[in-house]
């Protein structure tokens, strides 16, 4: 799988504009950030010696890239030493990396606790949430990459915009056209149903799954196992009638729907909130199947 | 310039709740967050969300045990809005699909939590936040809404008058973490903060790295009073490693709570005779924390929660989310082992001071959900009472902020009344004298014109932002870092005067570094260090306000403890902490609880459980 980065194109001709006719400010960022790099350069040196008189650390190597960066236009890899500490996430090393060594080392993340899903990633070649993986199970060196099959827009961090414009492709709302009479009555719902969607209902969008299916990574349009998961979400609960079951039914089988999903199960090994996404995207299929058949 | 009628600040419950309303009562309303909605703290709310639903319970009921937990420092008109509210808010969740747990016959489950005298409690499993929170987020989609995400709001953009109260908001700055792009965002309405905690005031913390308390800082320096900030919620199970949240949901269902010795010390060492491990949540906190000073504590440091005995099915059914957490970050498998937990910093009582629709002492400025003090919860928050205070108190600020009409408001903002100064002096000098004034002007004439006072805000900004990036300094993690050190060792669960001034020194300290600290990140793009420089600030204006309240305030009541204080003064402290920034030099000032409700008045009791 490979790591896309934007293609460069005219829109960086401003900044270059402005770096014909310095001014005195452009001037001090240029010299500023040739010292930056030069301190950089001298602090993952000494830290490189440090690391080897020291067993207790760990190995990173992160991807690095910014696309108005000199140096970091061209991706690449920055290795990080960190003293390891027991239950250290990858989350807690790429923290400390940034606070300690270098503080333009950019990543998503916010909960911590795999809720937010803020910091999926590509760790050692498998999507995962780096908040939840432990250093201690993975083998070294780490290598730290931004999620495959997404534009990067800066070192670890992806433009999710694709993403969230599937998810809502799929009307990611509940919608119901029976309400119960009483004013402060809610709807019944047996517990059989509810534990029906509940696994459905966990989806943090982290993009993880989208990130590791093949076939989004060949398809734009497709809507790939989270949008599907959202549908399937409300396409089983019953709260929300027959009616509108058939119309989220007719969504999902549109061209770039569930049919083009070839069960590699990729997405169900990546998620880390453990939804079995492949099964619904399945169930979906057989749905739509003897929904299509009861009109014959 | 972006132009609305009502601009969000916050993403949260609070905030995705107040744009619904806004919208559904006519507005033109836009939401401005640094997280996109989904990523907000909310979803991290586990519990659930108090509402008297059935004829055996009534709000009365739920607003005598939120007073009782408040320690009689929450206001009664505030706390019984939440009241009379949560349920209608609770229901209109369900409406929108929100997937709670259910009982045999469909309803909506409720459960036992700390301080309540019914199981009102209801909730989706252990994940009742991030139900909520999508739930939600799925209505603002349907409806449209404008979001603006991974937007950093800077500062508000206020007029200048000499008093905050003849003061108007007539929009936000922000910063588009993306581009780098400061842009103005013009509210012809109102601008409503709902930014949520600050718990990264301190290191050891069940909230966010987000939670750094932007809206509170924000608004404070633009003039409106931060009320009540010693009192912040120390939650009594959160992993000792991370800090992450076990719920009380645990001890709903049953868990219990074990010393080194096996001794189930809330009653063994009659911490709460009554009611053990439910009782309030700082009784708890501080029970815990007096076994492992006591040399009761498995490796001095925490205690044990045991569920084992609730049996798999019903762990799995209720608490499910609970086993991936204590997996996840604790190694520990509470299916077959004790689970050990200790006290962290969980939520923050005070916030911006507002009045019970959310209104702030700044015309068109408002505030709700955790960084608002209305206030619903005093001096201690009970569980389950916070998601609710999002719903009910985001709702009303919306409505209000679009120009419904909502009647006359009985909580006051500023300094109305029976408010009353301070003689506390303090040793260490506080505040900053010669940084930003309150507001836009910064060359004599007042500034009241909209668009000129946006655009004044925008420009400093700007150069606020190359200033940053442009010069050499300090970076700002390691003033941060030890400002919650300093924030986690003394002004903790317990505490005392000499930490107090000594933390006070420390954040002094700080302030100076802080002068000196720089971007080194050049780029424009993405520049979370620029950020998070941001952010540093704003905890540090914050920490100090915290810390001078809890120095002023010379007696125990609810989360605040002090050592030279052991009682609850009501003669002398039935009253609110009020901390104005006045232009750098902070001001100490307080004003009255109300404790008179709707038809009664709620007479302060003794408080045990």
């Amino acid at each position: 799988m490979s790591t896309q980065t934007p293609k460069q194109t005219d829109e960086s001709s401003e900044t270059d504009a402005e770096t014909e006719v310095p001014s005195k400010g452009d001037e001090r960022r240029d010299e500023k950030r040739r010292r930056a790099a030069e301190e950089r350069a001298r602090r993952q040196a000494e830290e490189a010696e440090k690391a080897a008189a020291d067993e207790e650390t760990v190995e990173l190597k992160v991807f690095r890239y910014d696309p108005e960066i000199e140096g970091k236009q061209e991706p690449r890899f920055d290795t990080f030493h960190v003293p390891f500490t027991k239950g250290m996430t990858v989350l807690d090393a790429l923290m400390y990396s940034r606070d300690t060594y270098d503080s333009s080392l950019t990543f998503r993340h916010s909960c911590r606790q795999a809720v937010c899903g803020s910091d999926a990633m590509f760790v050692n070649g498998g999507q995962k949430l780096a908040c939840k993986t432990q250093i201690s199970e993975l083998e070294e060196p780490i290598r730290v990459e931004p999620l495959p099959h997404a534009d990067v827009e800066k070192d670890l961090v992806v433009d999710l915009e694709h993403f969230y414009d599937q998810m809502e492709a799929v009307e990611p709302y509940f919608q119901t056209n029976e309400y119960p009479d009483g004013e402060l009555e809610e709807q019944r719902q047996t517990r059989e149903n509810r534990e029906k969607i509940k696994m459905s209902t966990r989806c943090i969008w982290c993009s993880a799954c989208m990130s590791s299916c093949n076939i989004a990574a060949g398809d734009n349009e497709y809507l790939g196992p989270a949008a599907i998961n959202k549908a399937y979400r409300f396409a089983m609960d019953d709260r929300e009638g027959e009616e509108i079951k058939q119309k989220r039914l007719e969504i999902i089988e549109q061209e770039h729907g569930v049919w083009r999903c070839q069960t590699q199960f990729s997405c169900t090994e990546v998620c880390p909130k453990d939804i079995p996404l492949t099964e619904h995207i399945q169930e979906l299929k057989r749905e739509a199947v003897k929904n299509n058949l009861k009109f014959w | 310039m972006h132009e609305h009628d009502v601009i969000v600040v916050g993403a949260g419950g609070a905030g995705l709740r107040a744009a619904i309303a806004a919208q559904e009562a006519g507005a033109d309303v836009a939401i401005v967050s640094k997280l996109h909605p989904v990523r907000s703290h909310t979803g991290a709310a586990e519990g659930g969300i108090n509402a008297a639903l059935r004829d055996a319970d009534s709000w009365e009921d739920h607003a005598y045990d939120t007073m009782k937990g408040s320690d009689y420092l929450g206001d009664a008109p505030a706390v019984e809005a939440l009241c009379q509210e949560s349920p209608e808010e609770v229901i209109q969740l369900e409406h929108w699909g929100m997937p709670f747990s259910r009982e045999e016959d469909g309803r909506v489950s409720q459960r036992p939590f700390g301080g309540l005298s019914f199981p009102r409690t209801t909730y989706a499993g252990a994940e009742t936040g991030h139900q909520m929170l999508h739930t939600m987020y799925e209505q603002v989609v349907k409806r449209g809404i404008t979001v603006y995400d991974e937007w950093h709001v800077m500062e508000l953009a206020v007029t200048d008058e000499d008093d905050p109260a003849d003061r108007t908001c007539h929009g936000v700055v922000a910063y588009d973490i993306q581009s780098g792009e400061v842009s103005g965002f013009r509210a012809e309405n109102g601008v409503i903060l709902a930014t949520g905690g600050m718990g990264q005031v301190f290191d050891h913390t069940t909230n966010a790295v987000a939670n750094t308390g932007d809206g509170v800082a924000m608004a404070y320096r633009a003039g409106v009073p931060m009320e009540d900030m010693e009192f912040i919620q120390f939650h009594p199970t959160t992993l000792p490693s991370t800090g992450v949240l076990i719920s009380e949901g645990v001890r709903g269902e049953g868990g219990i709570l074990y010393n080194e010795d096996g001794e189930r010390f809330m009653f063994e060492h009659g911490y709460a005779n009554n009611d053990g491990e439910l009782a309030s949540r700082d009784v708890v906190s501080r029970a815990e924390l007096t076994e492992v000073n006591e040399g009761r504590g498995i490796e001095d440091e925490y205690v044990h929660l045991d569920m084992r005995h609730l049996g798999e099915e019903r762990i799995l059914d209720r608490l499910e989310n609970i086993l991936h957490l204590a997996e996840d970050f604790e190694g520990a498998d509470g299916l077959t082992e004790p689970m050990p937990v200790k006290p962290g910093q969980h939520y923050a009582m005070g916030g911006i001071e507002t009045n019970e629709f959310g209104e702030t002492v700044i015309g068109g400025l408002y505030a709700a959900g955790e960084c608002a003090c209305a206030s619903v919860h005093g001096a201690n928050r009970l569980g389950g009472n916070a998601l609710p205070e999002l719903i009910v108190f985001g709702k009303r600020a919306g409505r209000h902020a679009a120009g419904e009409e909502m009647g006359e408001a009985e909580v006051t903002t500023g300094k109305q009344g029976d408010w009353e100064p301070t003689d506390y002096e303090f040793e260490v000098e506080v505040g900053e004298t010669g940084g930003q004034g309150p507001a836009a002007a910064d060359g004599g004439a007042v500034a009241t014109d909209p668009d000129g006072v946006l655009k004044t805000e925008v420009e400093r900004a700007k150069a606020r932002v190359e200033e940053l990036l442009a010069r050499k300094g300090r970076n700002h993690a390691e003033i941060r870092s030890k400002v919650q050190q300093t924030m986690t060792a003394n002004v903790n669960v317990f505490r005392e005067e000499g930490r107090l001034e000594e933390t006070l020194g420390d954040l002094r300290e700080a302030r100076e570094a802080y002068k000196d600290v720089a971007v080194s990140d050049p780029s424009r793009t993405f520049n979370t260090d620029l950020i998070h420089t941001m952010e540093t600030r704003n905890i540090l204006d914050i920490a100090e306000a915290l810390t001078m309240g809890a120095l002023a305030r010379e007696e125990f009541r609810g989360a605040h403890w002090r050592k030279e204080h052991q009682e609850r003064k009501d003669e002398n402290w039935l009253k609110h902490t009020l901390i104005s920034w006045n232009d750098g030099e902070p001001e100490l000032w307080y004003k009255p609880t109300i404790l008179e409700g709707e038809n009664k008045t709620y007479e302060p009791k003794n408080r045990s459980y």
